[in-house]
């Protein structure tokens, strides 16, 4: 891998749930190719996979970016939803905003947050109501 | 054991993915709730599901697990079965419902892996 790494951009159509998670299946298919370390691989694809059903089921889709340098992998997930009100209670386990409509998909038990930070090394969350949310997940090779 | 023995132990019928019978799986789950599998879900081959969506496939993917077993008759169509070809995992349905299909697995020797704490 050189210097400058590898980048990778996808957008993700919020009006499609049948589609949701294809990105992260793509992302996932190029780190096992990488031939990076399996758990390594494993905790990538989660979360950026709840990050991009999130996306879809909360803030009509947006775009990812992956970075892969010698360090680390990076996945920035953008979007121009309605935001989180209240972070702190959005990482509790098993607390939801999501309608039943969600939860008959089987998302939406309130793990999505908890889950991404589970499996991160580190997960930063920049977020406006009204505005949108940032969500930047970086797993440590 | 393999899926080919989950297969006989639920009296499957394959839908896709016969080239993988012969793989060992070790552990299973069930579940409906995808966020779940993929919040305890370790080191798990076969997933046990009534959701019937693209999804069940992809969760199990992300989870590296090898067999998706649907259960109460419930058929996917060609799109979740394409993800499933994409991903290398075997897909089945079974006439049991959920309990039962668990059931027969668990009984055969198949574990579920590790407690939640």
């Amino acid at each position: 891998m050189n210097q400058s790494g590898l980048h990778y951009h996808y957008d993700v159509p919020g009006d499609d749930f049948s589609q949701a998670g294809a990105a992260s299946s793509a992302v996932k298919q190029i780190l096992k190719q990488l031939g990076l370390d399996p758990q390594v691989v494993r905790n990538m694809s989660i979360a950026l996979y709840e990050g991009e059903i999130n996306m879809v089921i909360h803030a009509g889709g947006g775009v990812i970016d992956v970075d892969i340098d010698d360090e680390k992998i990076t996945a920035v997930l953008t979007d121009h939803g309605p935001g989180i009100e209240n972070v702190e209670l959005a990482m509790q386990d098993g607390w939801s905003t999501a309608t039943e409509q969600v939860r008959g998909l089987g998302f939406g038990a309130g793990m999505g947050l908890p889950n991404m930070k589970k499996y991160s090394d580190d997960l930063k969350i920049d977020t406006e109501v009204g505005v949108g949310t940032t969500v930047t997940i970086t797993v440590n090779l | 054991m393999q899926i080919r023995d989950v297969k006989n132990i639920l009296d499957a019928e394959v839908l896709s993915g016969e080239e993988l019978l012969d793989t060992e799986v070790r552990a299973a789950c069930g579940s409906d709730m995808m966020s779940d599998v993929l919040a305890y879900v370790k080191d798990q081959a076969v997933l046990l599901t009534g959701l019937m969506n693209q999804q069940a496939i992809r969760t199990a993917a992300m989870m590296d697990m090898v067999c998706v077993v649907f259960v109460r008759d419930k058929r996917p169509g060609e799109d979740i079965l394409e993800v499933a070809r994409q991903n290398g995992i075997a897909v089945m349905t079974t006439t049991h419902r959920m309990f039962t299909a668990c059931g027969l697995l668990y009984t055969a020797g198949l574990n579920g892996g590790l407690r939640t704490k």
